[in-house]
């Protein structure tokens, strides 16, 4: 397991949220429970199986709700 | 594409503008509805096409967005042909979510401003020797780093070589510049203000002391009260509800206008983001002024506390003893003063030191024949005289006779709490000094303030006599004072207090006392910030600073009004909204827009306000 934190472009709806955490859960080798999206930090935290998933794969996923990654960091879980 | 689109969202809200602005032009100056009529389609398309796609985005992962509710309505407004409401609706939209946008980036700049404090980059030493530029995340443990003058200290670590003085205001708070050596421990964030310093890497990124507390900061602004968590699953249900009434009334109304009208009307924007625009505020306007505060339950439960218990007489007084009163006997004070100095001088006990700090700068004369006599003083040999410095009880054996007035001060004295140093040179009393902690200045200012808000128990329990407490507690003015107690009383008397209906915070240092900072409904930790009293509390004050206090009570106190205020602006407006619907003629869609928007923007502006927060005086 790996630990992802991905930092996004300011979110400024709360309902941004919500997508978010939908289209994240949606992908395979992702950890559910261990999904934390921060409205005010603008930031995703989740731990994912980096040998289901490539964090490109999740980055993605979020571009295309229309939210920008700034960065993200990969750490072991 | 999409990307594109959405990336271009700004540039498209000024076009739209524009071109609203040219179809009023061409209808009213120019007579055109033709211009009018095309205009205002231009701008529908293009504004609508970015929240369509947002839209679809959102239908793609089973979310019903308000980007859906206002696609529907705006298509359904261009079907009816009324192409005036379907382009200010969407321009009104845009505008509304880039003002948001604007204003959130505000209230969020507290913390922000802490967050950036987080060094970037390193200097380390790398295989042969020489120290290049790395990124802060790609330094580990155990690398040897290099720190010049002005520049952030990457990580935790120790000196190595080198000295200098760093700026330890972003952790401690202290703004006073810090001596650092070989062997000096140095903190993340801080500054290196003179002097060039080689350091080892001991704790890196979110492991320093700095990256905790950016780390617990971030937690906190975006944890959530049961409050919240009830709007967010009640607005997961009630944006899908809003289609669906929609769709209800359209299908037996037929009234397609009416339809839409709701879908817009319904949109849940304020009330979704009233109580996280407060909650960034407050914890940023706490960031800012030194005091951690965890998350929205934390503030709302520290805003309802009437009962403050603080751990020792230690947090409310100074710490070490002072002299707080002294009396003179007989002539010769100054070269009695000095004998006593030069007696003190050579001893190491607490009250010896206090004694020193008193008499300042003075003669000092040679020693001999020192002797210390157990639970006593000392007797000493200072040319031809004979000075005792001690108890009452040396005095008794010293044989010194004590006037009635001395008496009387030395019982005086110990009442006022004081430890008594006696001197008699010679067989005669000749100074009385009385030594006891101080009360923190300021202390007692803080503690009014405490009561102004309606804390109405301020309680010590301390380890201390019952009598030095007592005093500490008349002095101060606190409700209820208990000496002699150990932790687990501390614990009961918390468990005692919360069944009788009280809701404490208690104030302690973390390290002996965590049963409590964990009972308590608040634990408050005076930490320095290298304290692991950070974890285990609710709020923390940094560098121990008392007078935080009163400020981080009244921020709880405003957040959480603030939070009801902005929770009851939201239904607010929701209900006039629907209502004037039901029983108005004036109302539209794009009144119901601008009125939704200007609602957002009153709580997003309403929530800035606790950053500019201060305790009135």
């Amino acid at each position: 397991m790996q630990k992802a934190t991905i930092q996004l472009e300011t979110l400024s709806c709360p309902s941004c949220l919500q997508k978010i955490e939908n289209a994240v859960k949606g992908i395979n080798g992702v950890n559910q429970d261990s999904l934390k999206v921060m409205f005010n930090a603008s930031k995703v935290k989740v731990d994912f199986d980096s040998e289901a998933v490539a964090i490109n794969d999740i980055e993605k996923a979020i571009e295309d709700l229309g939210y920008p990654v700034v960065k993200s960091k990969v750490k072991p879980a | 594409m999409q990307r594109y689109i959405l990336s271009k969202k700004n540039s498209i809200t000024l076009i739209s503008a524009i071109l609203i602005a040219f179809a009023f032009f061409g209808r009213f100056s120019l007579d055109n509805m033709a211009i009018f009529n095309w205009s205002l389609i231009i701008a529908s398309i293009l504004g609508v096409a970015p929240i369509a796609i947002q839209a679809y985005q959102a239908l793609k992962v089973k979310v019903v967005s308000i980007d859906v509710l206002v696609t529907i309505a705006v298509i359904g407004a261009v079907l009816i042909q009324n192409y005036e409401e379907s382009a200010i609706v969407t321009f009104l939209f845009l505008f509304g979510s880039y003002l948001e946008q604007r204003t959130l980036n505000k209230t969020r700049s507290a913390i922000k401003e802490l967050t950036e404090l987080a060094p970037e980059s390193a200097l380390k030493q790398m295989e042969n020797g020489e120290f290049e530029e790395v990124d802060v995340d790609d330094v580990d443990e155990g690398d040897i780093l290099l720190v010049k003058t002005g520049a952030k200290v990457p990580v935790d670590g120790t000196v190595l070589t080198g000295e200098g003085h760093i700026n330890e205001a972003s952790i401690t708070g202290e703004s006073l510049p810090v001596s650092k050596k070989v062997d000096s421990e140095v903190f993340a964030g801080s500054i290196l203000e003179n002097g060039t310093i080689q350091i080892r890497a001991d704790r890196v990124g979110e492991d320093t002391t700095f990256g905790r507390i950016i780390e617990l900061v971030e937690e906190a602004q975006d944890s959530k009260s049961e409050a919240e968590r009830f709007i967010d699953r009640f607005s997961k249900y009630y944006t899908p509800a809003v289609l669906v009434l929609g769709f209800i009334v359209w299908f037996f109304s037929k009234d397609i206008e009416l339809a839409i009208t709701i879908l817009v009307l319904g949109c849940p924007g304020a009330l979704v983001i009233g109580v996280p625009v407060s909650n960034v505020a407050g914890i940023g306007n706490g960031a800012r002024n030194g005091v951690l505060l965890k998350g929205s339950e934390v503030i709302n439960d520290f805003s309802r506390v009437d009962t403050i218990v603080f751990d020792k007489t230690g947090t409310l007084t100074v710490g070490n003893p002072e002299v707080a009163e002294k009396e003179f006997y007989g002539k010769n004070t100054e070269e009695v003063l000095g004998y006593l100095a030069s007696v003190e001088r050579e001893s190491d006990h607490p009250l010896a030191k206090a004694v020193l700090q008193d008499i300042g700068e003075t003669t000092f004369s040679t020693v001999e024949e020192t002797e210390v006599v157990k639970g006593g003083g000392i007797v000493a040999k200072i040319g031809v005289h004979r000075v005792a410095v001690g108890n009452v009880a040396l005095m008794e054996k010293e044989n010194v006779k004590l006037s009635e007035k001395a008496k009387k001060d030395v019982e005086r004295f110990e009442k006022n709490g004081n430890s008594l140093v006696l001197t008699a040179v010679d067989g005669e009393l000749n100074v009385l000094m009385g030594i006891r902690d101080q009360i923190r200045p300021g202390v007692k200012k803080d503690l009014q303030k405490l009561k102004k808000l309606g804390v109405k128990n301020l309680v010590v329990l301390s380890g201390d006599n019952q009598g030095t407490v007592d005093l500490v507690a008349r002095e101060l003015g606190l409700t209820e004072a208990h000496g002699h107690m150990l932790p687990e009383g501390k614990s009961a008397y918390i468990e005692k207090m919360q069944a009788e209906g009280g809701i404490i915070a208690f104030v302690g240092d973390g390290v002996n006392d965590s049963p409590s900072l964990a009972l308590a409904d608040i634990g408050i930790a005076m930490g320095s910030g290298t304290d692991v009293a950070i974890e285990t509390s609710d709020v923390v004050l940094m560098n121990s600073d008392f007078s935080r206090l009163p400020h981080a009570l009244g921020l709880t106190k405003s957040t959480s009004r603030n939070m009801k205020q902005n929770i009851t602006i939201a239904v607010g407006v929701v209900l006039v909204l629907l209502a004037s619907l039901l029983f108005s003629e004036w109302m539209n869609m794009s009144i119901g827009m601008l009125v939704h928007e200007a609602s957002i923007l009153v709580v997003i502006l309403n929530g800035m306000r606790l950053l500019r927060y201060r305790l009135r005086e």
